[in-house]
């Protein structure tokens, strides 16, 4: 028993490709919890980065500086009573945020945080994330009609429209990254010598065929890579029903779409297959583009120096944040009733200093870095998620379509036809030599 | 509650050519100010009068219509003409037409219980080539019906609606004359003297709302 | 302007939406009730809808309808003078003012120019915070959700400004018939001067997020198109008729309080759409500001009450009287019979009579669009159901 535990964790293989399913749920368990995690981080940080950007504080009282926001937000959902409409379909009405959330964390079986830390690593890895997050939107038009009412019914069309229009820009996007894994040449500008690499469509091995060209992909073959991720960038926050592209959630206009009718914890899940779902295309763009767990200038700053330095970043990362809690701490005001929070915020930049300095011990640093540059990726993204909302106004219906039909689409079967081109460049000049000698 | 004995009406001259007016050619749109504030006399302020108007436009009418324009006068610069009820419909749109009155200011009534004919209904409009405005009065009776004018100038289907649910006078030509801000079933028009200030429809409030108005 | 429905009692069943059987199936009625995000304040459009396209709309007024009309037939001149400020309750200086200078005339005095002065610097104050809060509240329909808080901070000042001078933020009752209520305090014009200098940069803030912004141009250009005939035809005055193009405004066509003194221009738009309206609101932000700098500057001394008489008894007349307040041509008639109680006060309200263009500029839109509109057309219920 002990060896079977202990025999997973020689081997360099995911827990699906070693066959062991004991570290499988083990890391289905950490997968739910840290998606967990980080949807409750991101609830806080949306409120409070949107407050600041908008010339206010944001939750300040339940916790120091709001950060026990989200557990409160959560136990009122749990407790708040469920209403369902009289006339609506009971089953469906059940089922339809059960589907939602059921897509959103499936996806994440296959995201790698590391060279071989992914629950398993299906040679069809990407395809299987697009696929899953697509059945998404059948929980959305269900949620919709089920509410038997019009307005959910107009936001659940909408946004089904919506997201199926955006899930074609996504593939074509997503189809000239996996072309680029193909190319065995090195550096942006390389594309294969004697013939190409063999591209694959597992996400481990689209990070390590980015290893592999020295590059990430969103440099490769310049602009072209960088266009392409600018597409994903743009259908993403469309898929996921995010400011500018929030028509079908709208408040001003059909007061709240499809999950009008929804209370309590069934609104609640609906809400956290949103920001799973974020995580989960912020996953695939970073994984495609921005080299996954790779850190930065892995060829350029290579040598054990620079991987020593790039290795001191998670536990920075932590004590910067650490000294920024100690800092407010000591701002907070010298007032009797905020006794409580200024220790808790104190406890908690303890906390926080603890990690740091945990992450500095030299064999903690080499398991965590791969983790820490993944998550600081797809931290950056949430954090443009955000920057977005409390930028842009809101696409009206008709000239999202537009975008993503007329825009999107074009440019993105561009990019992949130079890709491609490019990428076969030398057979095909070879092909074209052919033929001039032939004639 | 206005007292109305103490003279409601515009006092009409009795022949505003009897007096010997400054004659003014075109209407300009200086205001032809009547005599300013006279300094208040000890036995009672002599204030402004409505002097009787003279221009082109109204000497023209006069012409046409006769005895139909009861009274052109200025009052504190602003002018305006009071006319019978039947040849307003052809004067407003002469003023349209022919006079470049494009902008109708407001629709409005005013009720005086007291008189034969106790209505005053007045237009008001402006022109913006001149920069002038002027305002058309006239005289209904009490159930007298007024000609609409939402096909000279179409902002006057709510101006008249309004007036038709404050007062009860009906626009004869409007597309859709119902009540405005008061609820479609409510009885009584609220700005006529008779309709006091606290007075409620009773009725409607006890349908439609489930209480006993506490008035 | 015909009937979208056969009636409106039928809407009490109609409410859900469900398409009657006396319609054609392709069409929905859709009833943005009293109670929406978006309508500022308690209207209601019923939206005749095919699809997404509109066929035709009706508006219901009258939620917020407090006869005050008939409640100044009740009050003495100056008992009125309160009443006024919670019509237009956003810019409550304005309605004011329209109110003391129609008594002023039908009494035939003037107000002092000490008082003008300080008349025209808190109209203008109060044109940019009106605009301000229009700014905010559009730009939030159309889904900018952070220009409200950078307009709303900036009101706050123009609003403390008010509350030195009077006491009172939102509802002043700042002026009376014959001049000012009260002498400026220590520092208003210090205060006023600093809030022009600290406003300026933020027009050009507000303008930054949105002016260039593609989503923004594309959300407002074309949108809600009302042309300047349409517009003079339907009596549609204020921003929006400049916005179509005609060049009319009351304080330089028919000049009252003292701005014949200033210089300023009167911006106008091209094609009276959403998004000329939304420049030419911004362009009047700063052109109020321009006023607001020279009038400070050259604020006479002297007293700021003209001798009235202590009861206010105007003869017996009539009189049309009526300012360019933000949202429009707003007029006062009102008819003296010689006593201390009008015998009727007419409020000409500028919302009112642009809220009747919304059924022109919105056919063929989308629903989306509709808000915007609204929002555009900047109405305030309190104008529109007195």
């Amino acid at each position: 028993m002990l060896e079977y535990i202990t025999n997973y964790l020689n081997s360099n293989l995911t827990p699906g490709q070693a066959g062991n399913i004991f570290w499988a749920v083990v890391y289905i368990l950490l997968i739910f919890a840290g998606v967990s995690a980080a949807v409750i981080l991101m609830n806080w940080g949306e409120r409070k980065a949107l407050a600041h950007m908008q010339v206010r504080l944001g939750p300040m009282r339940v916790g120091p500086h709001g950060l026990l926001q989200p557990f409160a937000d959560a136990l009122k959902l749990l407790l708040k009573e469920d209403i369902a409409p009289s006339e609506a379909d009971k089953m469906v009405f059940w089922v339809a945020p059960l589907i939602v959330v059921v897509t959103a964390f499936t996806t994440f079986i296959v995201v790698p945080f590391g060279q071989t830390h992914a629950v398993t690593d299906m040679n069809i890895g990407i395809l299987f994330m697009l696929g899953v997050s697509s059945l998404g939107v059948l929980g959305i038009v269900t949620a919709g009609w089920a509410s038997n009412s019009h307005f959910p019914l107009m936001g659940g069309l909408r946004s089904s429209a919506q997201m199926v229009s955006y899930e074609i820009a996504m593939g074509l996007a997503v189809i000239s990254a996996v072309l680029m894994t193909s190319f065995s040449g090195v550096g942006p500008f390389g594309v294969g010598g004697e013939g190409t690499g063999s591209g694959t469509l597992s996400m481990i091995g689209i990070v390590q065929a980015q290893q592999a060209q020295h590059v990430w992909f969103v440099f490769k073959l310049f602009p072209l890579g960088l266009i392409a991720f600018g597409i994903f960038a743009i259908a993403m926050v469309a898929e996921t029903n995010r400011a500018p592209f929030d028509l079908p959630e709208a408040e001003s206009e059909l007061v709240a779409g499809f999950h009008t009718e929804y209370s309590g914890f069934r609104w609640s899940l609906f809400f956290l297959a949103e920001y799973a779902a974020m995580v989960a295309v912020s996953s695939i763009a970073v994984t495609l583009w921005l080299g996954g767990w790779l850190r930065p200038f892995t060829y350029w700053l290579s040598g054990s120096g620079w991987d020593t330095a790039f290795s001191l970043f998670p536990g920075l990362t932590f004590l910067v944040l650490a000294g920024f809690t100690f800092f407010n701490t000591v701002r907070m005001p010298k007032h009797p009733a905020l006794k409580i929070q200024t220790v808790g915020l104190g406890v908690f930049g303890a906390i926080l200093g603890v990690v740091g300095l945990l992450l500095f011990v030299p064999g903690v640093r080499e398991r965590i870095q791969d983790i820490y540059w993944f998550s600081i990726k797809v931290a950056v993204f949430m954090y443009l998620y955000i920057w977005y909302r409390g930028t842009f106004p809101r696409y009206r219906f008709d000239q999202l379509m537009k975008l993503g039909w007329k825009v999107l689409l074009p440019v993105g079967f561009g990019v992949l036809i130079a890709t491609g081109l490019i990428g076969l460049s030398d057979q095909l000049l070879e092909w074209v030599k052919g033929v001039m000698h032939w004639a | 509650m206005p007292d109305d004995a103490k003279g409601n009406d515009q006092p009409v001259s009795p022949a505003p050519s009897a007096k010997p007016a400054a004659e003014k050619p075109a209407a300009p749109s200086a205001p032809g100010a009547p005599a300013a504030a006279k300094p208040p006399m000890p036995a009672k302020p002599a204030g402004p009068v409505p002097e009787p108007w003279d221009a082109e436009m109204v000497r023209a009418l006069k012409q046409r219509y006769g005895s139909g324009i009861k009274e052109a006068s200025v009052y504190l610069g602003q002018k305006y003409v009071v006319v019978d009820s039947s040849i307003v419909l052809d004067i407003l749109r002469g003023m349209r037409d022919d006079h470049q009155f494009d902008y109708c200011v407001d629709v409005t009534a005013v009720h005086y219980p007291k008189r034969e004919q106790p209505f005053d209904l007045i237009w008001i409009l402006y022109s913006f080539h001149k920069n002038e405005r002027i305002r058309v009065k006239t005289l209904l009776a009490d159930g007298q019906p007024a000609p609409s004018v939402f096909e000279l100038w179409p902002t006057t289907d709510w101006l008249e609606r309004e007036c038709f649910d404050m007062f009860g006078i009906k626009f004869e030509g409007h597309p859709d004359l119902k009540r405005i801000l008061l609820p479609d079933e409510w009885k009584g028009h609220p700005l006529r003297k008779e309709y006091g200030i606290i007075q409620q429809d009773n009725e409607w409030v006890n349908i439609n709302l489930g209480i006993e108005s506490g008035q | 302007m015909t009937d979208v429905t056969k009636s409106t009692t039928s809407f009490y069943e109609e409410d859900t939406g469900k398409t009657g059987t006396f319609l054609d199936a392709n069409e929905l009625i859709l009833n943005m009730g009293p109670q929406h995000p978006s309508t500022h304040g308690v209207l209601r459009v019923i939206l005749k809808l095919d699809g997404e396209k509109v066929l035709g709309t009706e508006c219901i007024i009258g939620y917020l309808h407090r006869g005050v009309e008939k409640i100044a037939e009740n009050r003495t001149y100056t008992m009125f003078n309160p009443y006024v400020d919670r019509m237009d309750y956003v810019a409550a200086v304005s309605n004011g003012l329209g109110y003391c200078e129609a008594v002023e005339k039908l009494l035939n005095i003037e107000a002092p120019p000490r008082a003008n002065y300080i008349r025209v610097i808190l109209t203008e104050l109060n044109r940019i915070a009106s605009h301000q809060l229009w700014l905010g509240t559009h730009a939030l329909d159309i889904g900018a959700i952070t220009p409200l808080f950078y307009t709303f901070r900036d009101r706050e000042e123009i609003l403390k400004i008010y509350e030195k001078f009077c006491g009172a933020r939102l509802t002043t009752h700042a002026f009376r018939i014959g001049g000012c209520s009260y002498e400026t305090y220590d520092g208003f014009e210090d205060n006023v001067k600093k809030f022009v200098k600290f406003v300026t940069p933020k027009i050009d803030e507000y303008e930054e997020l949105l002016t260039t912004n593609r989503i923004w141009v594309e959300r407002t250009k074309g949108v809600g198109i009302l042309s300047g005939p349409d517009a003079i035809a339907l009596g549609v005055t204020g921003p929006v008729l400049r916005a179509a193009g005609v060049k009319w405004d009351l304080r330089k066509a028919q000049p009252y309080a003292c701005y014949k003194e200033f210089d300023f221009e009167i911006p106008i738009g091209e094609n009276g759409d959403t998004y000329d309206r939304y420049l030419v609101r911004i362009a009047e932000m700063r052109q109020s500001l321009r006023i607001i700098s020279q009038a400070v500057e050259k604020i006479p001394d002297g007293p700021i009450m003209a001798k009235v008489p202590k009861v206010i008894k105007p003869p017996v007349g009539e009189i049309y009287h009526s300012i360019e307040a933000p949202k429009g041509e707003l007029g006062y008639f009102i008819v003296s019979d010689g006593s201390t109680q009008p015998y009727r006060v007419r409020v000409r309200p500028p919302s009112f009579v642009n809220l009747q263009a919304l059924d022109k500029m919105v056919r063929g839109m989308l629903v989306a669009d509709v808000v915007a509109v609204i929002g555009t057309l900047d109405i305030v219920l309190g104008e529109v159901d007195r």
